[in-house]
């Protein structure tokens, strides 16, 4: 196999899966309602109608206070775990470690209808706040992984040195550990807004009266004449899904350079 | 935890008056003590009941191969890790499970752990922020620190921008500046480059006895030691086998592992004849038979023990102008070059190993070729027993 053919067996490979991904932007210009090529003309009268759906300005509202809070959460429990994870060897760590990750693996029907059982048994009624539950759950995973490769980047010796200059374990923590993976924080807090914001089986189960954009969507997909007003949404989503993800990007890249500095 | 500790809240005990004092008030006891200390980690032991004693002022080293447990004492002086028996005292308080961060010692650690996120300053002044000092003082205090080692109109630099030297630097000064009891090195030399490691030798002793410190320094470098230190302890796996005055451990080993360890050393098997509590009297093949004072502490296992012979006592008769005492004839078998000095491996018949000879290539001195044949002057003061 040549250079050649590799370079041709990537490009379709990409095209596969992304060319169904470009379809939404592009119809999302398009005036007629029936999604299909040709496109007849270019307006941006879906993006108009979308500053008028005040139900979809609540969904939007929802889905940022979800995101914000199992943003904010994941990474504070991810923190104390890849920490607790790089830094002692203790009883149980591997099992507990492979309990974190488990929603990687796990499928999100059955994570939402379990979800959904327990927090009924509990009584809890469902809400904006068990969706946050159920995005926590999810996030956590990526969060503790981004952030252990943070604390294992981290030279040791970093902190003994501003132990050894009179400063307590938690004042370590906040001049130097902290100052030394932010990057990394920052990347696990857009990556988990990110996962949060897109996420729908789980808040689709959870979210009771209080949709979250992508389940506020699925519910818009019932009548035609809405549809490209959900294209047009669509490809807002998918800009800033981009946007978040290439700045966590940036972050780690950013990171690793730091981290590299002293040796 | 000691009384003096109670005043603090965050930050070291350290404040600038007290090392004043020991420089008005000498003092006899010994600013570190450290007192049966193990440290073993599973089956291993890092430290075996380790016993030493450093007086206020003292340029002490730890001088070891890898592994001997140099690093693992000086990181349970400062408070890094916690020995699992014994105590060890600084100024004679115990600093059992006092935390590093409330001993009055501080670190030069290895790769120097800059903070890549500060610039120089902050660096220095990163101890100094703990002790909550006004402005003005931290100021000065700071630029002290900077003076000292050196590094004014580098205040504002980002720890990227320096080099191996100035990083050592800025972690001195970072350390210094907090005023400690004790400072302790580890390997602070290791990553810089011959010239510039010989040039700090003779700075950090300069510093050293410019703000009177008690300096401990941990080092596999045997050079550095001796050029440094007021005394070494040298250690081999978790044990201090010595702790001696560089001359004394240098002229005076007590075992073989420290005269192998320490500069090059010829090793003669020899049988013993005569043995009394002043002189032992031994045959060495070649050499013949010589009467040797009995060291303190020496006592041969079998009638045959082992010499060490420093290869600078030993001399090729090249010329008339060397006195000897005694010769032995032997032939060149290799010869290595080092400019203002070679080093000549000789044979002798009846012993296996080459005896190394070191000359010092003095004006119109001629190089000897390998296969000559030359005498080897010696004399038997030079010869110590070694067990």
């Amino acid at each position: 196999m040549g250079k050649k053919s590799l370079g041709i067996y990537a490009l379709l490979y990409m095209f596969f899966l992304y060319a169904p991904v470009l379809l939404i932007p592009i119809f999302s210009f398009n005036t007629s309602t029936i999604v299909s090529f040709p496109i007849e003309n270019l307006t941006m009268q879906w993006y108009k109608n979308l500053l008028k759906e005040t139900a979809l300005h609540d969904a939007l509202q929802n889905s940022l206070r979800v995101g914000v809070t199992a943003a904010l959460a994941s990474t504070l429990l991810g923190m104390l775990a890849a920490r607790a994870i790089t830094n002692y060897n203790f009883f149980g760590r591997v099992p507990i470690t492979a309990t974190i990750m488990s929603p990687l693996v796990l499928p999100e029907i059955i994570v939402g209808i379990s979800l959904l059982i327990s927090l009924q048994q509990l009584g809890l009624n469902l809400s904006l706040f068990t969706v946050a539950l159920g995005h926590i759950l999810l996030c956590l995973p990526f969060a503790t992984v981004i952030l252990r490769s943070s604390f294992e980047g981290l030279d040791k010796n970093l902190e003994h040195a501003a132990q050894d200059l009179g400063e307590t374990p938690l004042w370590v923590f906040w001049r130097v550990t902290l100052p030394l993976m932010l990057p990394g924080v920052l990347a696990s807090l857009l990556i988990t807004f990110t996962i949060s914001l897109d996420e729908f089986l789980v808040a689709f189960f959870l979210a009771g009266n209080d949709p979250t954009l992508p389940v506020y969507i699925w519910s818009q997909l019932r009548f035609i004449a809405k549809l490209p007003n959900i294209l047009a949404l669509g490809s807002l989503v998918l800009l800033f899904s981009f946007l978040l993800l290439w700045g966590a990007y940036l972050l780690r890249c950013h990171a690793e350079k730091r981290m590299q500095v002293i040796r | 935890m000691g009384r003096i500790f109670v005043a603090m809240s965050r930050g070291k005990a350290n404040a600038g008056n007290k090392v004043k004092k020991t420089h008005t008030m000498p003092q006899h006891t010994p600013i570190i003590r450290v007192d049966r200390v193990s440290k073993r980690y599973g089956d291993f032991h890092a430290l075996d009941n380790v016993c030493l004693d450093v007086q206020r002022g003292e340029f002490f080293s730890l001088l070891g191969p890898s592994g001997c447990g140099k690093t693992s004492l000086l990181s349970c002086i400062a408070g890094l890790i916690e020995p699992s028996e014994g105590k060890i005292f600084i100024d004679e308080q115990d600093m059992t499970g006092v935390p590093a961060n409330l001993r009055p010692s501080n670190m030069v650690f290895q790769n120097y752990a800059i903070f890549p996120h500060l610039n120089v300053i902050d660096n220095i002044g990163f101890g100094l922020r703990a002790h909550h000092l006004d402005k003005d003082e931290y100021g000065r205090r700071i630029g002290e620190a900077l003076a000292m080692v050196g590094l004014e109109g580098y205040e504002r630099r980002r720890p990227q921008e320096l080099s191996g030297g100035q990083k050592q630097r800025v972690a001195l000064a970072r350390a210094l500046v907090l005023r400690p009891k004790v400072l302790l090195l580890d390997e602070p030399l290791s990553a810089l480059d011959k010239k510039l490691r010989e040039q700090m030798h003779v700075e950090l002793r300069r510093l050293q006895i410019q703000v009177g410190i008690t300096f401990i320094l941990v080092t596999h470098d045997q050079e550095e030691a001796l050029t440094m230190s007021d005394r070494i302890a040298v250690m081999f796996e978790g044990k201090v086998a010595q702790i001696a005055t560089p001359q004394e451990v240098y002229d005076r080993p007590v075992d073989l592992r420290v005269a192998d360890f320490i500069g090059g050393m010829n090793f003669l098997n020899a049988r013993l004849i005569k043995i009394s509590a002043q002189s032992l009297r031994v045959d060495i093949p070649a050499f013949g038979e010589v009467e040797l004072v009995h060291p303190e502490n020496f006592v041969p296992d079998s009638n045959y023990i082992t010499l060490g012979m420093r290869p600078e006592h030993m001399s090729l008769l090249l010329d008339t102008s060397l006195p000897v005492e005694r010769a032995v004839q032997a032939k060149v078998v290799n010869v290595t070059y080092y400019g203002d000095m070679t080093y000549y491996y000789m044979g002798i018949d009846g012993i296996d190993t080459p005896v190394v000879v070191t000359m010092r290539n003095t004006a119109g001195r001629r190089i000897l070729s390998i296969g000559e044949r030359a005498s080897v002057g010696w004399s038997p003061s030079a010869l110590r027993p070694l067990s």
